[in-house]
């Protein structure tokens, strides 16, 4: 029987366009992304602090990273990102649910509610955190005049002195302009839930609340999932809000590690140690995406009813 | 998609308008705040100002040459968004229709590289950069910008391809067109409000993009909005108005563009999202 | 026009789905090819690969006598009309039905002539300059098929084209494809799931499953002499019946196959055997009863078209006969046996 060799010619020309069509985004991915990842893991091994040029630029191993996981500040600035990662991620989440829902069901407004949607999201995060540092300003902000107008403080305070209060205003703004965002994905996946299943657990006698936890929930899971890894990934990678904010302040008890790797890269010059930052912060991102997307996976799966 | 009308409605209607109170009302506040003159800026403030002046945006443009920034920011924003959108397009329709080993890998790699921290790469790239006497320069701040706008853009675009029926290409190619003309004459045509989509996404990415635009500018001759406002100084007191009024600049251009697009831009945002 | 050959067709897909084992079909210069069969078994994937929008993993395809198996669908100089049309909608009637020839570099004033000339046929001449969105039904299947006649290639494809219009339509478009090989001496190679589409209009009609020529064959010698029994019982409606040997008296094994419209009701004990009445479905012209074999609920179930008179009521034992003229025997393979 004649074998059709030839047949193969068409695939393999398709193979070829096709390698052509990709190379220039492969190309710009490798010049900008992977090799400049890779140079950080390679400078991550060494000496190399600005500085002191006469030091030159030894091979030191492991010791970087040794320094960083001994490093007080790192180790705060750790717990900082932790905690706002934490706190706006939840918050986020919670107030996004409880937005959707209400989205879902209000059928005026729909333009004006899009419009209140896109534009925080689309403002640069800078203009939002300043926007959020004016209202908390302790002399012009409003914050400080609305909560002496109602009686909850009895003068203006200086939320951006305080270690402990100068989150507040960085988590509302965090949150101000993301929540619309969350609930935006979390819309798009209730819109997809099929009415006719909130229609039989009616019939079937189920509360309000009962058909949230037994149908809305477990069906809205994969849209809840890839909001948490978007906003999860967001929140360890945070740098603009901080900085413009409170400049990692007062001192460093605001400083996420994301910052702290800045200042050592661009302030201290210490490429070498701000390397080995930079890959520990690669490496813990990358590795909850991976958690998130395996936890995702299996989620999609359970839920295809 | 209807609501339920009634109790349920009623209720629904509180976090909505919520919603929209919480937003409208900061930026309500910095517009009438970038309005009032500088020496009722720092007393108590008032909701509704008494007297609106236009000193700010006056200082912003005149003084402080805040033209500058925005040239920059068009010409980066601009310039990255043709150029991620016209590469990614070739790039994403090969991964959407075509078939050839190494399409699975390249996808998880344009994934996983949009997943970078940006601080990541700054180093290496302020290095790279330096050595080829680019910093302070468009191109200087162009290229890192690739790193975040090449997979945005790659990965809308494959979605948008994907959309479109197979069919048309095929009928497209028994015609007689090969499969680049089949893409340019039936693909594109049909993918334009994709495309545009993108290219508006990207755009605003890339306008608010700040790290990178930090690390990589030197002065205000080639600092981009962000960046420029973020660093405004004053000479005794913070220039909030300024700040504030550049805030507002800075905002409109993407706002606009954002809300004339909104539906799509919705769409967009949220398909590859939810699909998973 | 050309003919078209598939030589030792073999297609597997990366995922391991064989979607054809062994195709080989011939189609003469100037004939009407229907490929018909269930779904799955491979005739569109047979198509595409004559397309050229598939290749196969093993085996020939040649156009006239040109080698094509190589060729991407643009070099092979067919047309092909898709199920779903596949209309350009941003580009007018006009650009759709002339933008072949526009690939091929053709000159306006040839493609201008060739496309009045097709909008004349089609009477398609009053929507020229709207979009495929702006049109009806009909008159969109009447631009497809248009778009491949002004491309004058050296054989049509068409993959199940009637599948998307109402039941008038289709009868309406089958007589109009009907004339429009007449006219042409157009070579179609044409893809149905319908078998009464693929009888109507095929001048040879291939039948096939799981990636296989069963028969091929002009309509009436499939209906009367299938050369295998899925053939049998495929082609044709109601069902050929299937029946063992045995009911009347053979004892080899072999598979008995007779239609509805070949066997007779008669008074019980007066036929072949008796049978009980489960279902009657009056249909004006004919009756078609539903019998139950050895009259309980789980005997066999038999098909009979009779006449409208005398009625048969449900539930009623009667007697059946069957033509011996038209009997056809099956080996337990299902291929059919000597008569």
């Amino acid at each position: 029987m004649p074998r059709g060799d030839p047949g193969y010619g068409v695939e393999r020309r398709e193979a070829r366009l096709a390698w052509w069509m990709v190379s220039p985004a492969l190309a710009a991915i490798v010049v900008v992304a992977l090799f400049p990842l890779a140079w950080t893991v390679w400078e991550s091994l060494h000496l190399h602090d600005l500085r002191m040029p006469w030091l030159g630029r030894p091979f030191i191993g492991l010791d970087n990273y040794l320094e960083a996981f001994g490093d007080p500040r790192f180790q705060a600035a750790l717990g900082h990102t932790l905690l706002f990662a934490a706190v706006s991620v939840t918050v986020e989440l919670a107030l996004g649910t409880v937005l959707a829902l209400a989205m879902n069901r209000a059928f005026t407004g729909r333009a004006v509610m899009r419009a209140s949607v896109l534009v925080p999201w689309a403002m640069p995060t800078v203009v939002s955190g300043l926007l959020w540092k004016f209202m908390f300003d302790g002399d012009a902000g409003i914050a400080n005049a609305a909560l002496v107008k109602v009686g909850a403080l009895n003068e203006p305070i200086v939320w951006f002195i305080r270690t402990d209060l100068a989150w507040v205003p960085v988590i509302l703004a965090d949150v101000w302009k993301t929540t619309p965002f969350v609930a935006l994905l979390l819309l798009a996946g209730l819109q997809n839930i099929d009415r006719s299943l909130y229609e039989a657990a009616r019939i079937d006698g189920a509360s309000a609340w009962r058909q949230f936890r037994f149908v809305t929930l477990p069906l809205l899971r994969p849209a809840i999932l890839v909001a948490l890894i978007f906003r999860t990934l967001d929140a360890f990678r945070v740098f603009d809000l901080i900085y413009v904010m409170t400049g990692g302040g007062p001192g460093t008890s605001t400083e996420p590690i994301a910052l702290y790797t800045f200042n050592s890269l661009l302030q201290y010059l210490r490429f070498g140690y701000g390397s080995a930052l930079s890959v520990i912060v690669f490496v813990v991102t990358f590795a909850l995406a991976m958690i998130y997307i395996r936890y995702l996976g299996s989620g999609i799966t359970e839920t295809r009813a | 998609m209807t609501g339920e009308v009634g109790e349920r409605g009623r209720w629904a209607a509180i976090p909505v308008f919520g919603l929209i109170l919480a937003t409208a009302f900061p930026f309500y506040w910095a517009i009438a705040s970038s309005l009032t003159p500088e020496s009722q800026l720092f007393r108590a403030p008032r909701l509704v100002p008494r007297t609106l002046v236009l000193d700010h945006y006056r200082t912003l443009f005149v003084e402080r040459d805040f033209w500058v920034p925005i040239r920059n920011s068009l010409v980066v924003a601009g310039t990255t968004t043709l150029f991620c959108v016209t590469v990614g397009a070739l790039c994403a329709y090969a991964l959407a229709r075509l078939r050839f080993r190494g399409k699975v890998p390249l996808l998880g790699l344009i994934l996983a590289v949009s997943m970078f921290p940006q601080i990541s790469v700054v180093s290496p790239l302020y290095l790279l950069l330096r050595a080829l006497h680019l910093i302070n320069t468009y191109p200087g701040l162009i290229l890192p910008y690739l790193t975040f706008a090449m997979p945005l853009t790659v990965w809308l675009l494959v979605g948008i391809f994907r959309q479109l029926p197979a069919e048309l290409e095929e009928a497209a190619m028994v015609d007689g067109a090969s499969r680049l003309r089949a893409f340019r004459e039936v693909v594109i045509p049909l993918a334009l409000p994709g495309l545009a989509t993108t290219a508006i996404l990207t755009f605003v990415y890339s306008w608010n993009e700040f790290l990178f635009a930090l690390s990589f500018t030197l002065g205000p001759e080639r600092q981009t909005v962000p960046v420029a406002i973020a660093l405004l100084r004053g000479q005794y007191q913070v220039p909030w108005g300024q700040i504030l009024a550049g805030s507002i600049v800075a905002t409109v251009p993407v706002a606009l563009l954002v809300l004339a697009f909104q539906r799509r831009i919705v769409q967009g945002l949220t398909a590859g999202a939810v699909k998973g | 026009m050309a003919s078209v050959r598939l030589e030792g067709i073999r297609k597997t897909y990366p995922n391991g789905h064989v979607a054809a084992r062994d195709l080989n079909l011939d189609v003469a210069d100037g004939e009407f090819m229907v490929l018909v069969g269930p779904s799955g078994c491979g005739k569109s994937t047979a198509l595409r690969i004559i397309a050229g929008l598939e290749s196969p993993t093993g085996g020939r395809v040649l156009i006239g006598s040109r080698d094509v198996t190589g060729l991407p669908p643009q070099e092979r100089d067919i047309a092909m009309v898709f199920q779903s049309y596949a209309l350009y909608p941003h580009m007018t009637v006009r650009q759709n039905l002339g933008f072949g020839l526009r690939m091929r570099g053709a000159g306006p004033e040839v493609i201008a002539e060739r496309v009045t000339k097709a909008a004349e046929a089609l009477v398609l001449e009053s929507v020229l300059d709207r979009k495929p969105g702006q049109l009806s039904g009909g008159q969109r299947q009447r631009v497809a098929l248009g778009r491949a006649m002004v491309r004058e290639p050296q054989a049509f494809l068409f993959d199940e084209p009637l599948s998307n219009l109402d039941a008038k339509l289709r009868v309406e478009t089958r007589a109009e494809l009907a004339r429009l090989h007449r006219r042409l001496a157009a070579t179609i190679v044409y893809v149905t799931h319908d078998q009464e589409e693929a009888l109507t209009l095929g001048g040879r009609v291939a039948v096939l499953r799981d990636g296989l020529v069963e028969q091929v064959a002009p309509p009436m010698e499939l209906y009367r002499r299938p050369a295998m029994a899925f053939v049998g019982g495929f082609v044709g409606s109601p069902a050929m019946n299937f029946l063992p040997g045995g009911v009347i008296g053979r004892q080899d094994g072999a598979t008995l196959g007779v239609r509805p419209h070949d066997i007779r009701l008669v008074a019980p004990g007066s036929g072949d055997m008796d049978a009980r009445a489960d279902v009657v479905e009056p249909r004006g012209s004919e009756l078609l009863v539903y019998l139950r074999l050895d009259g309980s609920k789980e005997g066999e179930e038999l098909r009979v078209v009779a006449p409208p008179e005398p009625m048969v009521s449900a539930d009623t034992t009667v007697g059946v006969r069957f033509d011996r003229e038209r009997l056809h025997w099956f080996d337990k393979d299902g291929r059919r046996l000597a008569d």
